[in-house]
């Protein structure tokens, strides 16, 4: 039975009754707004359910909304090769509690996702094995893809590397 | 590589390096090698940094530093228009500079809501394999390199030359072409490019078998990639791995199979695939691929009709040059378009193609201005180098060139 909107939705709602998902359709790509608590468990069932089977995740990234309420979404787009289908999930996370749960025990590759998505945006990854900086120094203050990062970058954030001698 | 000091190195970095036993870091520094490789280092494909934990010459552990090279893409897309971003693009994997301003230009042509004329999705299909096959022939001649093979590099670059050429005349420029538009190509491919290109694929094939023959039966070569790196199916999926590096581990996974964009659905060719998931293997996959890709090319070719190469879209496709300056109505179009952009309706979409290194995906968020809200880059270099670590665990230090190497990272898209 090929994959559609009605049977991922018939699905979720099954196993996670408590839940509420929004589903909205872009050009033909399905997204599926979710509550970030259950994110890990979540993902672990769609990789392990045997009729979805996303076992790739394609990339984890983040949106910065600047003014709004929930300032952050977090992003997952994960793929079902045996399907050939492709999901988009989005949770929000607010500014005053920036954290949400790493899915690296679920998909390995979320572990530089989300190192990355920490990096640009600040956000903590509960459980994270390793969550340290992908790309700036580890001494770097700020997340450069924030909104109120400007784009010029920050004059004397980056310190030159110590002269040993 | 140089040997180092406590001082050398970021506690955090120890740390990850030294995360699955139980020494301290000053043991590890001075029982066991902990070296530095790179980010000055030519084997390593540009600026990537590797830390890695040494028992005599084994590996115990490795830890991939990026960062060297990032320009901070994803934040400058967010402050100019998505034409102002397409030069951005051949900047990214500047191997295969063509695929990057295909993917692009799909991407921003999917929000938008719009589609090439067919004679433009045909030239992109034929830039984009011709773009597979000089990027997979830098990578089987740097592969052949980094374990000790000159010759080979010599032959695949000559090969490459000629794809250069083929940019020289179709736009313009050999390195960083820039050639997609939204809506369309720059402008229409000439009967001489066709024609190099006819003639290219004509020859490719014997001379792709020569330098074959080079390597394919030369002990040393074979025996410094075979069971080097090895990875399962299972494992690949769960690290992430596309492109030629998963299908070495024998998964029939193409994007342009999966999910065909362009005209691919109407090509026929053969998704290569070998099964054992070691270094030779993923060399094998691309060698293939470039005869897949000759294939691909000359169905194009044949099929190619004519007709415009850039759509009629007033309100989201800039004219041509010419009509700006001698009709009042493009005029206008021109203006607003270069000042104010396109203005997507608001909404996103991922849209990801299968480049030489992998998936190669946008996901651009739409506010419904002339700039993306938000532009995601999901470069499979980066991905795929997240690999690293766990193929290279137990192998020798010399095999770590050759791992690096058969994962074929771009620094450029890496590190955006």
């Amino acid at each position: 039975m090929p994959l559609s909107k009605e049977l991922i939705e018939q699905k979720l709602n099954e196993k996670f009754s408590g839940e509420s998902f929004v589903f909205t359709e872009h050009r033909n790509e399905l997204t599926v707004s979710l509550d970030k608590k259950n994110i890990a468990a979540l993902c672990k069932y769609l990789k392990e359910e045997d009729q979805l089977a996303f076992k790739l995740c394609e990339d984890i990234t983040a949106i910065d909304w600047a003014k709004r309420k929930n300032r952050f979404t977090v992003v997952y787009h994960i793929f079902s090769i045996k399907q050939n289908f492709r999901l988009t999930l989005k949770a929000d996370v607010d500014e005053s509690d920036c954290n949400i749960d790493s899915v690296s025990s679920v998909w390995k590759t979320a572990n530089w996702h989300e190192r990355e998505t920490f990096d640009m945006y600040g956000i903590h990854f509960n459980n994270h094995p390793d969550l340290r900086r992908m790309y700036m120094p580890e001494e770097f203050e700020y997340h450069p893809l924030r909104k109120d990062f400007p784009l010029m970058g920050i004059p004397g954030s980056l310190s030159l590397p110590k002269n040993k001698n | 590589m140089e040997k180092l000091t406590k001082d050398d190195v970021h506690p955090k970095i120890l740390e990850a390096l030294l995360a699955d036993t139980n020494i301290s870091v000053e043991d590890a520094l001075e029982n066991e090698m902990i070296l530095n490789m790179g980010p000055q280092h030519p084997a390593t494909h540009g600026v990537l940094r590797l830390l890695l934990r040494l028992d005599g010459e084994t590996l115990m552990g490795c830890v991939p530093e990026l960062g060297y090279l990032h320009r901070g893409y994803e934040k400058l897309a967010e402050n100019m228009s998505y034409y102002e971003f397409i030069p951005h693009t051949d900047r990214l994997d500047y191997l295969s500079p063509m695929s990057n301003n295909v993917a692009w230009a799909l991407a921003v042509e999917k929000l938008a809501g719009i589609e090439a004329p067919p004679r433009a999705q045909y030239i992109r299909m034929i830039i984009s394999e011709l773009a597979r096959i000089a990027s997979h022939l830098v990578a089987i001649g740097s592969l052949a390199m980094d374990v000790g093979a000159l010759t080979v590099f010599l032959w695949t670059l000559r090969e490459r030359e000629k794809i250069l050429d083929v940019w020289d005349i179709l736009c313009g420029a050999r390195f960083t072409n820039s050639y997609t538009r939204i809506g369309g190509v720059a402008n229409d491919a000439q009967p001489e490019a066709l024609a190099k290109v006819k003639w290219f694929i004509d020859q490719y094939l014997p001379n792709l078998d020569e330098c074959e023959r080079l390597i394919n039966t030369n002990r040393i070569f074979v025996e410094r990639l075979d069971g080097i790196g090895v990875i399962s199916a299972d494992e690949a999926i769960d690290i992430g791995l596309t492109g030629p590096s998963l299908r070495g581990s024998g998964v029939e996974f193409d994007l342009r199979r999966a999910q065909p964009y362009l005209f691919y659905n109407e090509m026929d060719f053969k998704v290569v695939t070998y099964p054992d998931g070691d270094s030779l293997a993923r060399y094998f996959v691309r060698a293939d691929e470039t005869r897949e890709s000759i294939k691909i090319i000359r169905q194009a070719l044949e099929k190619m009709p004519q007709g415009d190469t850039l759509l009629n879209q007033p309100k989201k496709v800039l004219p041509k040059k010419a009509e700006i300056y001698s009709k009042m109505e493009e005029l206008i179009h021109d203006f607003m378009i270069v000042n104010f952009g396109i203005n997507p309706e608001p909404g996103e979409i991922y849209h990801a193609v299968e480049s030489s290194k992998g998936e190669l995906g946008f996901y651009l968020v739409s506010k419904g201005d002339g700039k993306p809200w938000k532009c995601k880059i999901r470069s499979p270099s980066f991905v795929n180098l997240q690999a690293v670590p766990q193929l290279v665990k137990g192998h020798m230090i010399s095999d770590v060139v050759a791992i690096v190497g058969s994962l074929d990272p771009v620094m450029g898209e890496a590190d955006k």
